[in-house]
């Protein structure tokens, strides 16, 4: 039997890889993969507890994680595209548009 | 013991998947390696007795949304991007760094907070035996209806969303 802390400490090294990403990449694609592993990091604790705490209220609450990550992605690559109309590039120091 | 083997080799494969992801240079490498890591994941969600939930990963995730990753990646022109090489040492060991700490919080909290609770009214058994898309489907229509109903209006918005910015002038 796999310990809960097990999981747990998986759950933390996704989520501190994704932190890690979304501060080193420049490319803003990359950065939101790093958003999205970081998302499924928060997944996997809340399924790990579902599991060990007989509760079923941790799957039910992915589930909801999922369908928001689906509209984030969506819209944010469309922002990302319609970017990369006006600017011509993919890297997050170059898009200082509303910047003053 | 044939549980704690899988577990350990999903577990190192995603993390090794994951750390590839955020050091490629090349965008659709860091999209196939994520693919990699959300099905590692989907198989240490059927470990935890949540086949619902692997499903839905690997069908929305590695399914819906890498698509949607990759099609973007193949519509931009990334060549240039590519050639860039961003020379930040000082934001690399020092992001590296926050990312070394945050973990380490991460870890402390685990070990000095007791991660036991009150349980809840479906132990796995239970739910192995009514189950487990049928618990999460009487779930999601009675007690948690509401959100359910509040996600379709979401996702609606993000449609439109995505259609109003796909546009040639916004």
């Amino acid at each position: 039997m796999v310990s809960l802390s097990s999981y747990l400490i998986l759950s933390a090294i996704l989520f501190s890889v994704g932190v890690v990403g979304f501060l080193l990449r420049r490319n803003i694609i990359v950065i939101f993969m790093s958003i999205e592993l970081m998302l499924n990091a928060a997944n996997l604790a809340f399924v790990a507890f579902s599991r060990f705490l007989d509760s079923m209220d941790g799957q039910i609450f992915v589930f909801f994680v999922m369908a928001v990550a689906a509209a984030e992605a969506v819209v944010g690559l469309a922002i990302i595209m319609a970017m990369y109309r006006v600017k011509e590039t993919v890297n997050a120091d170059e898009m200082n548009l509303m910047k003053w | 013991m044939f549980e704690t083997f899988l577990f350990v080799l999903l577990a190192v494969v995603t993390t090794i998947a994951a750390i590839l992801v955020i050091v490629q240079r090349n965008p659709v490498a860091s999209a196939i390696y994520l693919i990699i890591t959300l099905f590692c994941l989907a198989g240490i969600y059927l470990l935890l007795s949540a086949p619902f939930i692997a499903v839905i990963q690997v069908l929305v995730y590695a399914g819906a949304i890498m698509v949607l990753f990759l099609f973007v990646i193949m519509l931009l022109n990334l060549e240039k991007e590519k050639k860039l090489i961003y020379r930040n040492r000082l934001q690399k060991v020092l992001g590296v760094f926050l990312g070394g700490v945050l973990l380490a919080q991460i870890g402390m909290i685990f070990s000095s907070v007791l991660l036991e609770g009150s349980k809840g009214k479906f132990p796995a058994e239970k739910v192995a035996a009514l189950g487990n898309t049928e618990v999460v489907a009487r779930l999601l229509f009675t007690d948690f209806l509401l959100p359910f109903e509040i996600v379709s209006v979401l996702l609606l918005v993000a449609i439109v969303g995505a259609i109003v910015l796909a546009k040639k002038q916004i």
